[in-house]
């Protein structure tokens, strides 16, 4: 039985729920068991609030006996990435800085799970503020991949992703900067959305890069992601970046995908993200992934997008530009870590104390950077040329969206990497997000759908869809419908 | 230690140096609500009550702006006779302070809401000198940090230091002058009358309550020494803490001095904050930076950027009220005013308070009277401006009414207005109390007068030998009988009556 509730989807378990078939406190309890007994290894998870959990269950299971209209994933347990703040619940984006501090305030996505019935096992790790591409940065030690647990489950976002693929839980919310949703989805063989930027708010998401950052659902399939997409996202007036338009109909667009038919879809191969520097195993899954569309009634052709080669220094400018302003609030005055206040030090002396004990090494890395980049004398030079290949991008998209209803490529040019295997090399860590990056900087949605195993090393690999801007449910459709092609894959033994 | 500074006589700068003034003033603008949250915005109040996530920038909060404040700062660009930009963006001045939440303001840089204004200063003397406007951009307010223990209360030496965040994120607009030059000795009196410009403006649009002693106008002057020698621009000191019209005055004068000494002695002046004080009316210098601030300004990426429409800004353009320079002509107009005694008005600070007798009631000339003679003397003796005087123009109004009434005498009328002032109420509870009313009744005047002129023999004779100017005396003497009550002009009839 648990083990059916573990394996089961979103939806599926939705559906028993709301029949009465089984109870929300089952299901929680089945996750929260299956976290117990495997989390020792994992590491997915950096609080379990397992009282909230099941306090939330028994609210649904009451409401489901009481006849009452209940949302579509009410009951339906779900892992929360430590970077969205949750009231009177621990919130330390993986940072030694933040050790301790109960937020005062439910972020926007935190409020309308809870409205929506939806049950929060707990907080899950990551990079320390979301900096990194393993969940090797995390204050709070590593998160292991379930599919060898020596290897990393991606990063940011590895903790989401690591429970996804563990069973810990059947949703998971990410964040996605440079590809911290997608990445980790890629590794884990999981699912994974970054929105359109605007399409779900940032209110109470802690924020490494404001103009980047972008919540998304995180689940084992593309219905389910699809089904927490419409609960979190739409306009958030605490937002001012949150779109005011209706949120794309992806349930609807994802069911008309399972239908199996693409045809008229016309779909761009990215040929910037193939070639030297792509793990051979991942390029023949890709092209399987092609073959699969086209079987579909897809029409495929490779586009070009030339700009695409200049994201990777672009977002290494940009991002860490943004975080050094955003993490300047981190000084011990107000909230979590406060290091040397011993009433001879002053408060220059404490702040710095505090931030040197406080922060790790790639978060200090990316201020300083950041700092740099936007002294006079450099702004131009760096911000301001980075901001400029951003609108190329933008434009390059604009090109192919021209042509094409959606783009496609690898969401990772290899499959996941052994733990500490990069740690000491940031530029080969970076490039774990080459071709997710792009997205981010235009503010267009994407995902990664897994296309199945390397045939090299029997890890999994992510296909990459992209739509432009609000056509998020172009995207969920032709990932439906492949994954649908595509069939079972296995899973991880654990 | 600020008599160890050198300064030069104010003659002799003048004689040397072209003063250049540059102004850059804050208003806080009194919306219901912060800059960028819902929590209210209001002057005291428990501290840290008046906070919420996103005014104490907790991890995750973020800005929305405040449409209203967007409304008031392009109606203020458009007073200013500023271009109202037709898309602009708030940007992040990074630097550290434990009064600042984010440990960055959200401000406006290199795209300010309004910019390329001017405003027209009269001086004391009537002259107008037109003070060109750089920008007048949106910012949020700091918290205030109050430093315990030590002899300064800044924060060097203090004990320890306690924060409050109900101001962080209050609604700002800084107004920047250009470079005034060319204003010689009068250049501390243009500073003056600049801010004071700008206060009666601030004041007509209602979007502030420019309260200098409560930090919702403030006042940073820059101030650098041109030498006539060289023609040369000097080198610029900022100074802060300047809280009051006059002080700002004062400052200037005081750098001016100071800055002319340094230069004489061969030295240079330091580019550097300094603070100004108000009771040895010097300046000195804020703490020193070991190296050149570098606010490392970018886009604020929280917020969207602000396109005003053209239809708007003429809609607000259509919303500005009477301003304060066509409000003096008209009054000198329906008033029949001259120049001089409009400005005389002006200077006093008595336009305002006479303009609102006569809205009350009174008769200009009436009213006129009332403030600059008999109010302005009290004003003086109690070393205040008039408009804080305890008594409104709706009770000036009701003295000069009840004298044209013939209820009170002239006398009569200042004695409840000196009630008014010691706070005994308005001036018809002053009149009760103080059992102030004209003796109307004859019988107790003949009564004075014929005690009066019984006590003078003398001079009852010589009035009616008709020496009438004799009479004053009677009439004085009866007039301290009855306490000041009678009509002094009934009295004279009737000692003119009884010697004739």
């Amino acid at each position: 039985m648990t083990n059916d509730l573990i394996h089961a989807t979103a939806a599926e378990l939705a559906a028993k729920i709301h029949s009465g078939e089984v109870s929300s406190v089952e299901v929680t309890q089945a996750h929260l068991d299956r976290i117990a007994e495997t989390d020792g290894k994992v590491n997915a998870f950096l609080h379990v609030d397992a009282e909230g959990a099941l306090a939330q269950a028994r609210k649904v299971d009451a409401d489901v006996k009481a006849g009452k209209v209940v949302s579509p994933l009410a009951g339906v347990p779900l892992a929360l990435k430590d970077v969205m703040t949750t009231e009177g619940v621990p919130t330390t984006v993986g940072s030694k800085i933040l050790e301790g501090w109960l937020p005062p305030y439910d972020a926007t996505v935190t409020r309308k799970l809870k409205e929506a019935g939806v049950v929060i096992l707990g907080k899950t790790n990551m990079d320390e503020f979301a900096m990194g591409s393993s969940t090797e940065n995390s204050a709070y030690g590593p998160t292991h991949n379930p599919w060898d647990l020596d290897r990393i489950p991606g990063g940011s976002g590895g903790g989401s992703s690591a429970a996804l693929a563990a069973h810990q839980a059947p949703l998971a919310i990410g964040t996605d900067t440079g590809g911290s949703i997608r990445q980790p989805g890629a590794v884990t063989g999981t699912v994974g959305v970054k929105p359109t930027y605007g399409g779900v708010s940032r209110y109470g998401l802690v924020a490494f890069s404001s103009s980047l950052d972008q919540a998304g659902p995180c689940a084992r399939t593309v219905l389910d992601a699809a089904l927490l997409h419409e609960i979190i996202a739409g306009h958030d007036e605490m937002d001012s970046t949150s779109i005011n338009e209706p949120v794309p109909a992806v349930v609807a667009a994802a069911r008309e995908g399972l239908n199996g038919d693409l045809s008229g879809v016309r779909v761009g191969v990215v040929t910037q993200f193939q070639g030297e520097g792509y793990q051979p195993g991942v390029l023949r899954s890709f092209q399987a992934a092609v073959s699969q569309l086209k079987e579909l009634g897809a029409e495929i052709a490779d586009v070009s997008c030339p700009s695409f080669d200049y994201a990777l220094p672009a977002y290494y400018l940009i991002a860490p530009s943004e975080c050094s302003s955003n993490l300047a609030r981190f000084d011990a005055m107000r909230y979590g870590l406060r290091v040397g206040d011993d009433g001879t030090r002053s408060t220059e002396e404490v702040m710095s104390l505090t931030r040197e004990a406080g922060f790790g090494d790639e978060v200090k890395r990316r201020i300083m950077i950041g700092t740099y980049a936007l002294s006079s004398g450099y702004y131009d030079a760096y911000y301001g040329s980075a901001q400029k290949v951003r609108t190329l991008i933008t434009r390059d998209f604009q090109k192919a969206f021209a042509t094409f209803d959606v783009l496609i490529s690898p969401t990772t040019p290899t499959t996941a990497f052994k733990i500490g295997e990069r740690a000491n090399d940031p530029i080969a860590m970076y490039k774990a997000d080459l071709c997710t990056i792009p997205a981010n900087l235009a503010g267009t949605p994407a995902m990664s759908v897994p296309s199945g195993l390397s045939d090299e090393d029997g890890l999994p690999v992510g296909l990459q869809i992209m739509a432009p801007a609000l056509q998020d449910h172009r995207m969920y459709r032709v990932a439906a419908a492949y994954e649908a092609a595509r069939g079972a894959f296995g899973g991880p033994s654990l | 230690m600020t008599s160890l500074v050198e300064l030069m006589d104010y003659d002799e700068v003048i004689e040397k140096y072209d003063p250049v003034l540059g102004l850059e003033v804050h208003v806080e603008l009194h919306t219901n609500t912060k800059m960028f949250c819902g929590c209210a915005n209001e002057f005291g109040g428990e501290p840290n009550t008046h906070t919420c996530p996103t005014c104490l920038g907790l991890p995750g909060s973020l800005p929305v702006v405040n449409g209203k404040a967007v409304e008031s700062a392009i109606r203020i660009g458009l007073a200013l006779n500023c271009e109202i930009a037709e898309w602009c963006r708030f940007a992040r001045k990074n630097y550290f302070y434990p009064d600042m939440p984010k440990n960055f303001q959200t401000s406006q840089y290199d795209e300010p809401i309004a910019f390329n204004g001017w405003l027209d200063v009269t001086l004391d003397d009537g002259e107008v000198i037109r003070v060109e406007i750089e920008r007048a951009h949106m910012e949020e307010d700091t918290g205030k940090s109050l430093h315990v223990g030590g002899a300064t209360g800044r924060i060097h030496g203090a004990e320890h230091s306690l924060l409050d965040y109900n101001r962080a994120g209050v609604p700002l607009i800084e107004i920047v002058t250009k470079m005034i030059p060319g204003t010689g000795r009068r250049a501390p009196e243009v500073a003056r009358a600049y801010v004071t410009a700008l206060r009666d403006l601030l004041k007509a649009l209602d979007v502030s309550d420019v309260r200098m002693d409560q930090g919702s106008l403030r006042c940073d002057a820059n101030v650098s020494l041109t030498p006539k020698t060289t023609g040369e621009l000097g080198t610029r000191t900022e100074t802060k803490n300047v809280n009051s019209l006059r002080s700002v005055e004062r400052a200037v004068r005081f750098e001016m001095t100071r800055q002319a000494a340094v230069l004489a002695s061969g030295g240079t002046v330091t580019q550097e904050t300094r603070h100004f004080d108000e009771s040895s009316g010097s300046t000195s210098p804020g703490r020193k930076k070991e190296t050149a601030e570098d606010y490392r300004y970018f886009p604020e990426p929280d917020l969207v950027p602000i396109a005003p429409s053209r239809e708007w800004v003429e809609e607000l353009r259509g919303t500005l009220p009477e301003l304060p320079w066509e409000r003096r002509a008209r009054i000198q107009k329906d008033w029949n005013l001259t120049d001089e005694v409009l400005r005389d008005l002006v200077n006093a600070g008595a336009l305002d308070l006479i303009e609102a007798t006569v809205v009350a009631g009174a008769k200009p000339d009436e009213a006129r009277s009332w403030w600059v003679s008999y109010l302005a003397q009290q004003a003086n003796t109690r070393g205040v401006e008039l408009s804080d005087l305890p008594i409104t123009p709706g009770q000036v109004a009701r003295v000069i009414e009840l004298v044209n009434t013939n209820a009170l005498t002239n006398k009569l009328a200042r004695e409840a207005v000196n009630g008014v002032l010691e706070g005994e109420g308005s001036p018809d509870e002053v009149v009760e109390k103080r059992g102030l009313k004209v003796v109307s009744d004859d019988t107790a005047l003949e009564k004075a007068v014929d005690e009066a002129l019984a006590a003078q023999p003398d001079v009852a004779q010589k009035i009616r030998d008709g020496k009438v100017q004799a009479a004053g005396a009677i009439v004085g003497a009866v007039m301290k009988a009855t306490k000041g009550q009678a009509d002094a002009a009934r009295v004279r009839e009737i000692v003119l009556a009884r010697c004739s």
